[in-house]
């Protein structure tokens, strides 16, 4: 491949085809496919191996662990941690219950998600592809168990290209032996997320668990297993897109895994090299010895530039630094760096980073902004509500006496763990009287409702214009709770509609 | 790689072109990776599964009916059916309540009002409005009027026999004679007791008529059934004539009308055609409307 680069080839276009080692193989004429290259990634120690292997020992370890964290929130209440109970309509995390009207707090999340991933990617490229993205977290974790069952690259490949024996059938039975048990436990720990953990565990042992849990854990296991063990880099050059989309975000100040040519180029052997050296001519620090694209889990060849499947998990600085430091030649040939840092090293100017730009500046207020509102609004929400619809048809209803009676669907939900007793009153309309259907009447004014704990309860109630003349068609009213204490808990306006 | 000078290969990405071109635009060939090709490959399996397991082909006097004789009217009766399972223990409780109790259990009352609601829009709401606010001749069933009668059971005894539903023998019955169609009453005399009846509930009268004539034509012949204060009576579904509502309209025109051709609506009568559990819903929810005695 020809390895020539300048501005250009950076920006340019890059076809599937062309991203894999080796560039492409001219498709064969009237070929309907581009037939895969397995990639053989080699093992490799170094930084970003050891920070890999950290982020996925704990997100892991959080998935695999989470739902048997307890949280204790009292009598009748689950005590897990994160739950989602879709069977009484809740969400649980810690300390904090979601209601179905509330899920806006989950949008809430999406948007800093959403906003999280710009940053990274303003900041330093494709972190969450290279580190945090579960596809890569799981390929990662079962290229270690093919590693461990097979070999490494060499082996593995050498393996693969000769004959079948019984040690290769045993190996291979192994390793998809252990490939579908982490499988099996990824579908089983998704599903605890839905029901008691324990409870669930118990049911699933003795086969006594709900059918749509074995689905569940069916579907995950058959994602898990082809997705991280078959599937690998083509979910990334083929199916995800976010690569895609980070592309058009990117900007030139963005840090990339980069191949620094500028130091690199003209590749050229140890030997060589030192010689060109004595003579005071151009010698670049790579040696060609292919260890970079080796390590590579998609396949890359970074030194063709940034392109659309790298996704800069950063092996192959560990791979470079490790043979540097054997030629005796500084570390980070490949490193975190811009194109601009090589395009100014090579006209003699210094380095700069620019982590604080107009944009990162922007994503960081948006993300802690909209972190703001959603935790002011989680901590001063009420627990309380009260919804009023009013009839729609008939608007109002004449009575026999003349007087005026408009009809509303109410409900009421008590979001605290205990029960509580509600007084509602209607104001807005004086000599108004007020009914609750199914409660004895009373002419108090006030109505007077017990509603268990964290339960809702929908009633019909109905306004009669008693002594009072409402002026127009249309009349302002308000809806108040209060609680045992006269504290006001919640609040709604609707209208009384008269001829 | 591919030799630049290749006239098959697109020299500034390297890609291959499939050889052919539009105005020097040459299309790249990026092909498919293989396991995608597969995934159409098993598409086209799965679809031609699903015109054996499905019914799906249709013939000139039947339809090829699939493997398990699957079609869409069985999974409605079976969804009905699910539905009705589902249901069945609030039908029980609802079933074995008393009617009286009902409203005064939320969770019974919220039965009684869904299953009332729906059975209200399939059966009532032709007539009665969606919302049951009635139109002329058809009454409002959200207002403390009642014709013949407001209570849960006489709601109840209306659903079940209906109003002068002759198939029913316990119907509701009474009729108000065509007093102007039969000769019963003269046009002067219709004129005066529509304006009498109109000034029982405080109406103007209209066209100088004579109320204290009025007074005795109504006590002679509508006293009997709309009694002598003109309050009605119930049990023969004689409407209130002193109140603010009125099923045809209070105009002097229709008034006159009613009294000429006399007769009233009809209603049919349930009974023998929802159950008894259905029946209570639909009171039930009559009766919380907002009126209900």
């Amino acid at each position: 491949m020809d390895l020539r680069i300048d501005e250009k080839q950076a920006g340019e276009r890059v076809s599937p085809a062309t991203l894999v080692s080796g560039g492409a193989a001219p498709a064969e004429d009237g070929a309907l496919y581009e037939a895969r290259k397995q990639i053989y990634p080699q093992s490799v120690t170094g930084t970003f191996r050891r920070i890999k292997w950290i982020i996925l020992a704990v997100t892991l370890g959080i998935y695999y662990l989470l739902p048997f964290v307890r949280w204790d929130r009292g009598p009748g209440a689950p005590n897990q941690a994160v739950l989602v109970d879709l069977e009484h309509n809740r969400f649980y995390f810690f300390f904090i219950e979601i209601w179905p009207q509330e899920v806006y707090y989950i949008t809430g999340l999406m948007i800093l998600a959403a906003l999280g991933l710009f940053l990274m990617n303003a900041l330093a490229g494709r972190v969450w592809c290279g580190y945090l993205c579960p596809q890569t977290v799981w390929t990662d974790l079962f290229l270690a168990i093919e590693r461990l069952a097979e070999g490494d690259r060499r082996e593995r490949m050498r393996k693969d290209a000769g004959p079948w024996n019984v040690q290769r059938v045993a190996e291979k039975i192994v390793k998809h032996s252990l490939w579908l048990a982490i499988a099996w436990w990824t579908g089983g720990a998704w599903v605890l997320y839905f029901n008691d953990a324990p409870t669930l565990v118990r049911q699933l042992a003795t086969f006594h668990a709900p059918a749509i849990a074995y689905i569940w854990i069916g579907i995950l296991t058959g994602t898990t297993y082809i997705l991280a063990g078959f599937m690998r880099e083509q979910v990334c050059l083929y199916m995800c897109p976010w690569p895609r989309i980070q592309a058009a975000l990117t900007d030139e100040n963005a840090l990339n895994v980069t191949y620094r040519y500028d130091r690199g180029e003209p590749r050229m052997s140890v030997k060589k090299a030192k010689a060109a050296r004595t003579l005071g001519g151009p010698a670049g620090d790579c040696v060609d010895c292919g260890q970079c694209v080796a390590v590579c889990p998609t396949g890359v060849d970074i030194r063709g530039g940034l392109n659309m499947g790298c996704i800069q998990c950063g092996l192959c600085i560990d791979a470079c630094d490790n043979v540097m430091r054997k030629i005796g030649r500084p570390e980070r040939l490949i490193a975190y760096d811009t194109d601009v840092n090589i395009q100014r090293r090579l006209a003699g100017l210094e380095n700069v980073f620019k982590p604080v730009r107009v944009r990162t500046v922007l994503y960081t207020v948006l993300i802690v902004g909209i972190f703001a509102l959603m935790a002011g609004k989680m901590f001063t929400r009420a627990d309380a509500s009260l919804a009023v619809i009013h009839d729609r048809n008939p608007l109002f209803v004449t009575l026999s006496t003349g007087e005026i009676r408009n009809g509303y669907t109410v409900r009421f939900a008590n979001m605290a763990p205990k029960s509580r007793h509600f007084v509602l009153k209607v104001e807005g309309l004086p000599g108004s009287r007020f009914e609750v259907i199914g409660e004895d009447k009373n002419t108090s004014g006030r109505e007077d409702l017990d509603i268990g704990p964290d339960q809702t309860r929908e009633t019909r109630l109905l306004v009669f214009s008693g002594t009072a003349k409402p002026q127009g068609n249309s009349t302002p009213l308000r809806f108040v709770v209060t609680d045992e204490t006269g504290k006001t808990v919640a609040t709604a306006k609707d209208f009384f509609r008269a001829p | 790689m591919a030799n630049a000078s290749d006239p098959r290969v697109d020299a500034r990405t390297g890609t291959p072109t499939t050889g052919h071109e539009w105005d020097g635009i040459a299309e790249l060939n990026t092909p498919l990776p293989r396991w995608w090709l597969w995934t159409f490959y098993l598409c086209i399996i799965w679809s031609i599964a699903y015109w054996i397991v499905y019914p799906a082909w249709p013939g000139i006097a039947g339809w090829t009916h699939g493997m398990f004789g699957w079609n869409s009217r069985t999974a409605v009766v079976q969804d009905l059916q699910e539905l009705k399972t589902m249901r069945a223990a609030g039908e029980a409780k609802l079933s074995a309540a008393k009617l009286e109790d009902i409203e005064k259990n939320p969770e019974l009352l919220s039965i009684a009002r869904a299953q009332g609601a729906a059975a209200f829009a399939n059966n009532c709401a032709p007539c009665h409005g969606a919302g049951a606010q009635g139109a002329v001749g058809y009454p409002n069933l959200n207002d403390d009027e009642w014709l013949w009668g407001g209570k849960l059971a006489d709601i109840q005894t209306t659903l079940q026999h209906g109003i002068r539903w002759d198939a029913d023998k316990d119907t509701r019955s009474g009729a108000m004679p065509a007093f102007g169609k039969d000769g019963t009453l003269k046009a002067d005399e219709i004129k005066n007791v529509a304006q009498y009846v109109r000034s029982l509930s405080g109406l103007p009268n209209e066209g100088g008529a004579d109320l204290a004539k009025g007074k005795k034509v109504f006590a002679d012949n509508c006293a009997a059934c709309h009694g002598d204060d003109g309050k009605g009576n119930q049990e023969l579904g004689a409407p209130n004539l002193t109140d603010k509502i009125w099923l045809y309209g209070s105009t002097t025109a229709a008034i006159e009308n009613r009294v000429t051709v006399g007769g009233g609506g009809q209603m049919p009568a349930w009974g023998d055609r929802l159950d008894p559990t259905t029946i209570k819903a639909l009171t039930v929810y009559v009766h919380s409307l907002g009126g209900g005695k």
